[in-house]
């Protein structure tokens, strides 16, 4: 059995899961973390079959406080959209998991923990981890939480490569998988807008060549640009417009290099609010998570193989018209492979300006598309009438 | 009401085999099939709304189209794909049914009949296209694009060498009725078409492949 320890939580609040002594978390790249902790939340219970258990993956810079109230930011979890009461994942119905990747900062080991090897911060001696490292990393959790099979495993974007890497991984521990405005790889664009994140993280000289964590100062300065060029990428150009077009701060312009431009203004603050809650070096070790994955590669080039396992799971894939992060081509490449590999397969794309933002924000098809997806789930689990 | 094509393609397909609806709209013969014959069912549907009703039954659906999203099948993936109403509007009919028996053994085709009297009358007598009960809309507001006759439909199957394992002819809401599509005068008398086809020589292990099928009622009942 595996050794819980709950931080002072009880069971349905969730807490920080150690590994087991003696057991790490074998890695992609050969090295292996010990010690390995995993901060999760769970919201509702395990019902007596153990059927209604949906794990929730998140993107990038999100977490494992899904719903609920962040900690930090104070602000909502950030899918309350579509978990919570009366919502398509409800706690009063299912059991939900969320928990940090590994290598996040969120309390879950990342760079910014003490490698037990030196006492010291891991920093850039933390080993480079994988979409697959960060699964395996869950898997070992929702075993130890009492789950044997998932009713759903569920996530957007990068979460989106997770649940495909649980399709391909533990397809017999699913029943269900939800791929939101996702990719089966990282194209070349998206590799490069990585790439510019990283390079304005290491330039900063805050940064230190990642060993910021003895001084004072951390590289804030390189977060928020890779934080602000990235955003863009989540919106779509129309939604720009819309919300700010060349709308000024003040009454005429500075002459200057002032945020005269209320989209500037919009940037900088996403910029300041991000480094509140994220680590500079988590955001390196993710970025180049999300640019190592490429699930064909590892089943002999031809994705249709990394799904061969999973043909009695039932996928549901919804992409949005104007993401162009993982336009619908990519993710109807996901479709086209689960369809060639004989799962069975639903697919929707959702008309929406929002960009690739729109899986967090008010997109009521997605919701209404997910909440039918979930209820046929859940009447051919036996969970419903 | 169950329309009446759709009881005809209750009645032809066997009972828990691996159906494909191409062009399924809302889902409403896929779920027919799914509760009344308990087929493994798939779909694709070109428009949002219907993959999203679809969603909501429970059915895999996938939004896409019959021109470009057939080929991404492998071959042999189901014992029926069912086109029904759909051939007219696709770009390319030939690829398109050519496709249905690589993914599947049978291919259940439905299709407004172009040869039908009142098509014909219409423009023989005021050199209009035609707007009736099976082609509803104008000219410039149909998407369908590839008309074609009973006989127009026969040649090409002759062509891709396809064999007809049944044949029914529908009129107004009239039950579906049985013919032998050879006949010039069906070619007058329905107002749409369905067949099931399948290649030649028949796919091994089917029970209908050697005998024509019964005339009426369910083919697998009793």
């Amino acid at each position: 059995m595996a050794e819980l320890d709950f931080a002072g939580q009880v069971l349905s609040e969730g807490g920080t899961w150690r590994f087991p002594a003696h057991s790490p978390l074998l890695l992609d790249s050969g090295g292996k973390l010990e010690n390995l902790e995993i901060a999760y939340r769970t919201w509702g219970a395990l019902n007596e079959d153990g059927t209604n258990a949906i794990l929730i993956c998140h993107a990038l810079t999100g977490d494992q406080h899904v719903a609920g109230t962040h900690p930090v930011s104070g602000k909502p979890g950030w899918w309350t959209r579509l978990v919570g009461p009366g919502k398509p994942i409800d706690p009063a119905k299912h059991f939900i998991i969320c928990s940090n990747v590994v290598g996040g900062c969120m309390g879950s080991t990342g760079p910014a923990s003490i490698n037990p090897a030196t006492g010291q911060p891991y920093g850039l001696s933390f080993p480079v981890i994988t979409i697959a490292d960060m699964v395996r990393g869950q898997a070992m959790l929702v075993e130890a939480l009492g789950v044997e099979t998932l009713l759903a495993v569920v996530g957007g974007s990068m979460g989106g490569m997770q649940v495909q890497q649980w399709a391909a991984d533990y397809p017999d521990k699913l029943f269900s998988a939800v791929i939101v405005a996702s990719a089966s790889r990282h194209s070349a664009q998206n590799i490069a807008f990585h790439e510019v994140g990283r390079q304005a993280i290491m330039a900063d000289p805050d940064w230190k060549g990642g060993a910021y964590a003895e001084g004072k100062s951390r590289p804030e300065k390189g977060l928020a640009v890779a934080r602000m060029a990235a955003h863009i990428t989540y919106l779509s150009e129309p939604a720009l417009q819309r919300k700010f077009g060349r709308e000024l701060q003040r009454d005429g312009l500075s002459w200057g290099f002032d945020a005269d431009f209320q989209v500037e203004s919009y940037l900088r603050h996403q910029g300041a609010a991000f480094v509140d809650r994220f680590d500079a070096n988590s955001y390196l070790y993710i970025t180049r998570a999300m640019d190592y994955f490429d699930l064909a590669a590892a089943h002999g080039g031809v994705l249709a193989q990394a799904f061969a396992g999973a043909r009695h799971v039932r996928f549901c894939v919804l992409s949005f018209t104007s993401d162009w992060l993982y336009p619908t081509a990519e993710n109807r490449h996901i479709v086209r492979a689960l369809t060639a590999a004989g799962c069975r397969a639903a697919f929707v794309e959702i008309e929406s300006d929002k960009g690739h933002d729109a899986f967090l924000l008010d997109e009521p098809v997605m919701d209404a598309a997910l909440q039918g997806f979930l209820s046929s789930v859940e009447r051919e689990r036996g969970l419903a009438k | 009401m169950i329309r009446q094509d759709f009881k005809e393609i209750l009645r032809l397909v066997r009972p828990g085999s691996r159906v494909l609806d191409v062009g399924c709209g809302e889902g409403v013969l896929l779920d027919l099939l799914t509760h009344e014959k308990q087929v493994d069912g798939r779909g694709l549907e070109i428009s949002a709304a219907g993959v999203a009703a679809c969603m909501s039954r429970g059915l895999s659906v996938v939004q896409g189209d019959a021109d470009q999203d057939l080929d991404h099948f492998p071959d042999r993936t189901f014992d029926y794909a069912i086109l029904s109403q759909t051939l007219q509007a696709t770009r390319n009919p030939r690829h398109v049914l050519d496709e249905l028996l690589r993914i599947a053994d049978r291919a259940v085709v439905s299709f407004p009949n172009f040869g039908h009297w009142r098509v014909r009358w219409s423009l023989l007598t005021r050199g209009r296209m035609p707007e009736t009960e099976a082609l509803p809309l104008p000219w410039w507001a149909t998407p369908n694009i590839h008309l074609c006759t009973l006989a127009d439909f026969l040649a090409l199957t002759e062509d891709l060498a396809m064999r007809i394992d049944a044949c029914a002819a529908f009129a107004g809401n009239g039950a579906a009725r049985q013919i032998d599509p050879t006949k010039a005068i069906e070619n007058w008398r329905a107002e749409s078409c369905l067949f099931m086809l399948s290649r030649n020589p028949a796919p091994v292990g089917s029970s209908t492949s050697t005998e024509p099928p019964a005339p009426s009622g369910d083919l697998f009942d009793g």
